[in-house]
């Protein structure tokens, strides 16, 4: 077993530490009290080489591994979880086509994420369906050669900076479930496609989470992603390639809640000595950098799989949801080991919780990995 | 809810307490008064970091400046049970107010009710257990705060004043307060033993209001820090000896800790009714989501930790009524009552799903509003010390 970093690895996660130190921790506090859309990050991160890092050679990418991809991401959610997840959304928004779309649909749409500084959404939830993607409502209708899309998509990252949307739609009814559910590429400028409300959120407040609706959006088969009635299969394996990414955010949360308190713990002083010096605040940061080793590991071995081509539903859900529950668990007692000033603007730790607690909600909840865990182990044989 | 609730206090066993017909009445007054005037409001209060003076006034009208203070004191002449279940139902609709509610009755009322003379009573309790006028209590510092015994503030004597300088900071209603009841360093040699206590005019020169605090939660409710520069005060404000006020501290705090459990039980049980009420109507996989089993058990043990919450925070107010040394109850209670918020709060978020990390509900902000209950009146590690410490005594 071989734990060490290429060469190129340790170059990308020095230029993603860099970066975040320099150009992100100066503005994360200002970009998240005024919920302020990163773009210019983006932007400039984006010509240093560190969006869309999975997009393959072949349209203009970096074509990295999950593993590259992790190792860069904790960096950036070091420094700030709201940019972590923008920076994700586009990656998010590339794996359909990646996954199921035609060359020609690659040469396009990932093409022209790597030809400028643009975004791009993934469209999945609803208003009614967000854990239970097979609960979706927007309707595909086939009239001749045309799709007619319309619905309403709700919790899309990125949403109003999109350039163009993977967005899922069922063909048939809703008793169908996940039968007819079928995956398109669609260009933010067509005809019924507009962006509704934009989230006001508890954290990763830099990130915009909008509504994206569509009505009447007429498509053809060139925006077609896969098969008819293969969405559901796209979704599940963009999810299973995209949960590690999470547990990423995970350890950029930890990583940072830990150093920020070790320094703290060696400087605040009570009842006579640095607080550090105390059992009790001891273990607490044992337990953090506990988590955050677990995690790091369960992440690395979910991201390796994946470029052995031994990619495991079960692998990635351990990672996102033991990950995300330990950021929660690891944030909350960052802010605990700062006490009152742990509660106030003037440090980063409060933003880390807020930050955290969406890592159990999005991309599948806590519950819903453990659902996938169950079933997996229920259905092995032997 | 809990009408007979039997257990036992440490000299009489498995004694039955009942709620009186009184705290019974004041415990439902308090709930219809959150469900109109909070809980429709509490969400803008927050969004807009606005104290809500008008509403604080309200509250007071029903004689919850002073619960436990006697009428002859301008207080309600009731008890500190029944203390506890109105904050509980206050904080239910908006944990700002309820804390506005408690420093008022535990930090500054009851110091004074318990350590002042009658002639500071008359003009230092009477308008503030009747609500004309609001108390703060000033014993933290930057540099002391879990450590209350790192005081710095100082005053000296000159002749018949007292001469204050020093920093309070996270002072809870310190920007709408009229007076505050201040700790400070009479001798620096002694530590605990050198500290004093005073009633203080919050329009005294030299009292400095700075900035109001910007929190993670608990946002319409105002605090800051206060500098002291060459402040006089008159001997006759002192509240007790000097060397006292350590004394003093102490065991105001073991009655605030009553009211921050209470205030924690609100905050969860508003959580856990908005879960609840939630999990009924929000289906997924064709069913409501109250019918999954991973749901179903989070909210029934979302519902045991609030009740035994209430339990040691009742037992813990009980012991206060009957005059009995309680730090150790209401450092259990505040302790297991603050956990158990946060952790109904984070589950209550999460029933929720993507709607509970959004700000158009009310859960996300008993999940911020929840934290703070772990940290203020003595971080929960401050209540395992004080638990400990009685332990092994």
């Amino acid at each position: 077993m071989d734990f060490s970093l290429t060469d190129e690895q340790q170059r990308l996660v020095e230029t993603a530490r860099k970066f975040t130190r320099e150009k992100i921790i100066p503005v994360a506090q200002k970009l998240d009290e005024h919920g302020t859309f990163p773009k210019e990050i983006c932007e400039q991160a984006w010509e240093i080489g560190l969006m869309n890092v999975e997009l393959p050679q072949e349209v203009g990418g970096l074509g990295l591994s999950t593993l590259d991809h992790v190792l860069m991401a904790e960096e950036v959610n070091y420094g700030c979880a709201g940019i972590g997840t923008t920076m994700f959304g586009n990656n998010l928004a590339a794996m359909p086509i990646m996954l199921a779309g035609t060359e020609e649909q690659k040469k396009k749409w990932l093409g022209m994420l790597t030809d400028a500084p643009v975004f791009a959404a993934y469209a999945c939830s609803e208003p009614d369906a967000g854990s239970d993607v097979a609960g979706m409502r927007t309707t595909v209708t086939k009239v001749g050669d045309e799709y007619v899309l319309t619905g309403q998509k709700r919790w899309i990252t990125n949403a109003r900076y999109a350039q163009w949307y993977t967005v899922f739609g069922r063909i048939g009814e809703p008793r169908d479930r996940h039968k007819g559910i079928t995956c398109f590429v669609v260009p933010r400028d067509a005809p019924g496609i507009s962006v509704g409300r934009k989230e006001d959120k508890l954290g990763q407040r830099a990130s915009d989470t909008s509504d994206v609706i569509l009505e009447e959006v007429k498509l053809t088969k060139a925006n077609l992603v896969g098969e008819e009635g293969q969405g559901f299969k796209v979704a599940m394996k963009t999810f299973d390639r995209s949960r590690p990414w999470i547990a990423a955010a995970a350890c950029g949360i930890m990583r940072r809640a830990l150093d920020e308190c070790r320094r703290y713990a060696l400087e605040r002083k009570a009842f006579g000595q640095a607080i550090a010096q105390f059992q009790a605040v001891q273990f607490m940061l044992a337990e953090m950098a506990m988590k955050y080793e677990a995690t790091r590991l369960l992440m690395l071995k979910a991201s390796w799989s994946i470029g052995q081509g031994k990619l495991d539903a079960i692998e990635s859900s351990y990672a996102k949801a033991f990950g995300a529950d330990s950021a929660m668990a690891v944030a909350t007692d960052a802010v605990q080991v700062f006490g009152g000033y742990g509660y106030t603007k003037e440090y980063p730790v409060e933003k880390l919780m807020r930050d955290a607690k969406l890592l159990q909600i999005y991309e599948g909840t806590s519950q819903i990995q453990r659902m996938v865990i169950a079933r997996n182990l229920l259905a092995q044989t032997g | 809810m809990i009408d007979a609730v039997p257990f036992s206090l440490p000299e009489t066993r498995n004694m039955e307490i009942e709620l009186s017909e009184e705290q019974r009445l004041l415990r439902d007054t308090c709930r219809e008064f959150a469900d109109r005037e909070l809980k429709p409001n509490a969400k803008r209060w927050d969004r807009e970091h606005q104290y809500p003076a008008e509403t604080v006034k309200k509250a007071f009208e029903l004689g919850l400046a002073g619960v436990a203070v006697p009428t002859e004191w301008g207080g309600a002449g009731m008890d500190n049970v029944a203390y506890a279940l109105a904050i509980e139902e206050i904080s239910r609709g908006c944990a700002s107010v309820g804390v506005t509610l408690s420093v008022n009755n535990s930090l500054y009322c009851d110091p004074v009710l318990k350590y002042g003379t009658d002639g500071q009573k008359e003009s230092w309790l009477k308008p503030f257990a009747s609500g004309e006028k609001l108390g703060c209590f000033g014993l933290t510092e930057p540099q002391a705060g879990s450590d209350a015994a790192e005081q710095r503030t100082t005053a000296v004597r000159r002749g018949d004043k007292y001469v204050i300088n020093g920093t309070k900071n996270w002072i809870t209603n310190g920007p709408v307060a009229d007076a505050i009841v201040l700790f400070t360093m009479t001798d620096l040699r002694k530590g605990t033993k050198g500290i004093t206590a005073f009633v203080v005019d919050t329009k005294t020169p030299g009292f400095l209001l700075q900035k109001t605090d910007e929190k993670l939660g608990i946002c319409a409710s105002p605090s800051c820090t206060i500098f002291f520069e060459n402040m006089e005060v008159p001997a006759a404000d002192r509240l007790g000896q000097e060397g006292e006020g350590f004394k003093i501290a102490m065991s105001t705090l073991d009655g605030g800790r009553i009211g921050i459990a209470a205030q924690a039980i609100g905050i969860g049980m508003a959580a856990f009714e908005e879960a609840r009420e939630y999990a009924k109507v929000r289906k997924t996989f064709d069913v409501p989501i109250a019918q999954h089993q991973a749901i179903q058990f989070m909210l029934a043990d979302m519902i045991t930790e609030l009740e035994a919450a209430r339990l040691l925070t009742l037992r813990a107010a009980s012991l206060k009524d009957a005059g009995i040394r309680h730090s150790r109850e209401s450092s259990m209670a505040k302790l297991y009552a603050s956990e158990a918020a946060n952790r109904v709060a984070d589950k209550a978020v999460q029933i929720h799903g993507g709607m509970g990390y959004s700000k158009e509900l009310d859960v996300e902000r008993h999940f911020r509003d929840a934290r703070i209950t772990e940290i203020y009146e003595g971080t929960s590690e401050i209540q395992r010390l004080v638990i400990s410490n009685a332990l092994l005594k």
